[in-house]
């Protein structure tokens, strides 16, 4: 398949399924399942009263235990695939090697690109600083992002969601009120930054080059990509069915 | 029945209408005169609505069927009889431990040693917020004894003759009891006119309690249907299964004895010492001995391979069975009194008490809102429980405790707490009234109600005299001048479980506005509670990121239109 060189740093741009089948389920599946949580959380949090107590908590237990046993696959296939490494913020690729370099200050340089791009830079209708990459899916910030919310409010959630539904299996010596109500504690507070999370994510899918092609391209798994040499030489050979076409724009 | 009316009406006394003999539905003219709220009356008049009594099938009556000893054929109860005790003497006869165990029962002595606070309660010496004391006034509050001619507290105990078998077991459903004593002339005619017991009938017609044996005393405490506890009323007697699952036909057809079990003339299910927090589980065999719903139901009742039978099973350890299950009390058309107040008691017509029937209660029945001898009365119906942190041991303000008038003085009062793993949730009726008090001591007093004399409130409707004389006979301190005071009492609600579809829904507590338990405290409830702070920031993220979204938004149309192209719309 012929590829369309750049010109400046002589690098391919291509159409690529850079979302597997089973990281699209994910998504989507987690997006429902927060979406449902962060519903009937907020009903059982006495927010609203559109369904009753008894619905919320039913969904909200069977959407968290759900949500959880996804989280555990997702963690194995994120380890076993070596996806995992998208996710660091740290790990950045060396412009010139390709390799992987951990540096703090490559990221910081990077990160601040990516921050002033979407204070200003966007709206001057600058390009995105970040290019996709097949070791680099995402910009620093975004990697960040997830990075906090895998870390921080996604295990907040959990495990003071586990906490939670087995109340009433711990909730028997004196003094487990205050535990208990940390749990709470922890879990609302989570709960909150989740849904803000939310907000600005789904916002920020519309920053694309029209406002619905980032969602088209989780959905479809297709992204635009810039592809070196190798990538490409791998793709062609290994995955064919991966590489959609050349006419991409990076 | 009419004819009676007019032979009553003849006398002065004429409305004190009674005790309706249990066979006879109320007739058109009863009904009329019922509705007719402003006539003279004379005489406690609220037992003239009993009901007939019909004796039910339960697992008791089924387990009598197969009895052995058939008592109307036993030749020492074929009479003649001519009083109570001679049936009593020909039933001890036989049941030869039976007096002795009476003797150690409340229902014969009146008498109840609090095994956990050591206080001395019992029906002779309380004083409670409706007819406030039986001591001093047995000779009309002893009908609801199970003995014959207590006329005061002075009562022999070991004259077992006395007690009295047939109101616990007889089923005839017609057996009453006259006041041992006559009142004054206001109260005279109390069951005149009723037709003599046939004491051998009656005798040959025992067996385990029936609800017409309890319910003839329990559903009508306080002084009329339902009229203290709330969850106990005519109702009862054949209830529709919405109002009690447990006594209904179309239910479990249980009558009292089968949750109020026990042996020897001992049972259990006591008020001044409750059974909290059960956890239902015996010896493999060993017959149940409490009357605790956990007893028959277990401490995980619900379907625990459902979400929320677990979740509720889960409530079990915090929350009494009674705080869900019964919705409301004072349920199936009879009304509870809520508020008394003995203040107005003594306003006359013509120098004669008088009585109003300002409430029509749900079965279309008028009751009482005022009458001379007892003040004024509200009522209610369908009454959501009052819910407190209780761990089953009463205690009461007796004759002896001095109290604060300025604040409600509680009747009964008890603690709970949730750190207490004996207390749980339950639900309580609560009673508010005013009734005098010793003013110069901050106690309250026994009066002097009942009797043929100048000095009983019925009929001279004189607090002074009454007050002074139920004192001085029982040999209590008083100032000489009394007051009124507002007194609450606390009566857990126990009866009245409703069909599990109607039992309190989890919105009902888990809700931030009037809650049912909107006034625990103590713990956190979700739904109920949160911190406001971490809401007020929780809010600020939201609202914040959403304000971000909407300036950046425009600030993206604005630029995209001043520079033209989209971002990346150079191709
Ligand atoms: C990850 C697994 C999660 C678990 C195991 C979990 C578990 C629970 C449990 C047990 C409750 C108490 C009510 C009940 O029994 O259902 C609860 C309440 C709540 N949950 Fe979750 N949850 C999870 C995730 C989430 C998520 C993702 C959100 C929102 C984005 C959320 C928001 C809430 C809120 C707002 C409440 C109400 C807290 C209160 O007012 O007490 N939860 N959760």
């Amino acid at each position: 398949m012929p590829l369309r060189k750049r010109k400046d740093d002589g690098k391919l741009c291509a159409h690529v399924v850079i979302y597997t089948r089973y990281e699209r389920f994910w998504h989507w599946t987690q997006a429902a399942l927060i979406f449902t949580l962060a519903f009937t959380g907020l009903n059982i949090h006495g927010v609203y009263h559109v369904m009753s107590m008894e619905t919320a908590v039913v969904t909200h237990d069977i959407a968290a235990t759900l949500l959880i046993l996804l989280w555990i696959f997702t963690t194995f296939w994120n380890f076993t695939t070596g996806n995992w490494k998208q996710f660091l913020p740290f790990l950045q690729v060396h412009p010139e090697d390709g390799r992987f370099v951990t540096g703090l200050k490559i990221f910081i340089n990077r990160l601040w690109a990516v921050v002033r791009y979407y204070a200003w830079g966007i709206l001057k209708g600058e390009p995105h600083p970040h290019k996709k990459t097949l070791q680099r899916k995402q910009n620093p910030l975004q990697a960040l992002a997830y990075l906090t919310f895998m870390i921080v409010i996604g295990p907040a959630l959990w495990i003071s969601g586990i906490f939670y539904i087995l109340y009433d299996l711990w909730n028997d010596f004196a003094g487990s009120q205050m535990w208990f109500q940390a749990t709470v504690f922890v879990h609302t507070a989570a709960a909150f930054a989740m849904i803000a999370f939310v907000i600005i994510h789904v916002y920020m899918t519309t920053t694309g080059k029209t406002p619905l092609h980032y969602i088209k391209g989780m959905i479809t798994g297709v992204e635009e990509v810039e592809l070196s040499e190798i990538e490409k030489e791998y793709l062609e050979t290994h995955a064919p069915d991966l590489l959609k076409d050349e006419n991409a724009s990076c | 029945m009419s004819d009676l009316l007019k032979t009553i009406g003849s006398m002065v006394v004429a409305a004190g209408l009674t005790l309706v003999s249990a066979s006879m539905p109320a007739t058109a003219a009863e009904k009329e005169k019922a509705e007719d709220g402003s006539r003279i009356e004379f005489g406690i008049n609220e037992y003239s609505d009993l009901p007939a009594r019909p004796h039910m099938v339960s697992a008791f009556t089924l387990k009598e069927l197969s009895t052995t000893a058939d008592h109307s054929k036993f030749k020492e109860l074929q009479g003649p009889f001519k009083s109570g005790p001679e049936v009593t003497k020909a039933c001890l006869s036989c049941h030869n431990k039976a007096g002795q165990q009476l003797r150690n029962n409340v229902h014969w002595t009146w008498e109840y040693t609090h095994p956990v606070t050591g206080q001395k309660l019992g029906k002779e010496r309380l004083i409670n917020n409706f007819c406030t004391n039986a001591r001093g006034n047995e000779g009309m509050c002893a009908q609801c004894h199970a003995g014959f001619g207590r006329t005061s507290p002075d009562y022999d105990l070991d004259k077992v003759e006395n007690i009295d078998c047939l109101a616990c077991h007889e089923s005839t459903g017609k057996y009453y009891k006259l006041p041992p004593t006559r009142g004054n002339k206001a109260c005279a005619v109390m069951f005149e006119g009723k037709k003599p017991i046939d004491w051998a009938k009656t005798a040959q017609s025992v067996k385990m309690p029936g609800r017409n044996n309890c319910g003839m005393c329990h559903f009508y405490g306080g002084g009329g249907d339902n009229v203290k506890h709330g969850d106990l009323s005519s109702v009862l007697y054949d209830p529709p299964k919405d109002v009690d699952v447990h006594m209904s036909r179309d239910g479990a057809k249980l009558v009292c004895i089968d949750c109020h079990v026990g042996s020897g003339h001992k049972w259990a299910g006591s008020r001044y010492n409750m059974t909290v927090g059960d956890s239902g589980k015996r010896p493999a065999g060993a017959p149940r001995t409490k009357a605790t719903c956990t007893s028959c139901h277990t401490d995980s009742p619900h379907n625990s391979t459902s979400i929320t039978g677990i979740k509720l099973n889960g409530h079990v350890d915090k929350v009494a069975c009674e705080s869900c299950h019964i919705p409301a009390f004072a349920r199936g058309g009879v009304a509870t009194k809520i508020f008394w107040d003995w203040r107005t008691a003594g306003r006359l017509k013509n120098g004669e008490g008088y009585r109003e029937e300002g409430y029509i209660q749900g079965n279309g029945k008028p009751r009482h809102t005022y009458k001379s001898i007892k003040g004024s009365f509200k009522y209610g119906e369908n009454i959501r429980p009052v819910y407190r942190w209780f761990n089953g041991v009463m205690r009461y303000t007796t004759i002896d405790t001095r109290f604060d008038p300025s604040k409600p003085v509680q009747i009964n009062y008890f603690s709970g707490s949730y750190d207490d793993p004996k207390s749980r949730i339950y639900p309580f009726k609560k009673m508010r009234t005013f009734q005098p008090y010793d003013k110069g001591n901050n106690t309250l007093v026994y009066m002097h109600l009942w009797g043929d004399d100048k000095d009983a409130f019925w009929g001279n409707y004189n607090f002074a005299r009454a007050i002074a004389r139920g004192m001085k006979d029982n040999g209590i301190p008083y100032s000489g001048e009394y007051g009124f005071v507002e007194t609450w009492s606390w009566w857990p609600i126990n009866h009245m479980v409703a069909p599990k579809e109607k039992a309190v829904q989890c919105e009902e507590c888990h809700t931030r506005e009037n809650g049912r338990l909107a006034d625990l405290g103590g713990f956190y409830m979700p739904g109920r509670d949160r911190w406001w702070w971490l809401d007020l920031l929780g809010w600020l993220a939201i609202f914040g990121a959403l304000a971000l979204v909407v300036v950046h938004t425009i600030a993206r149309i604005v630029m995209k239109n001043r520079y033209g192209a989209a971002p990346e719309g150079k191709e």
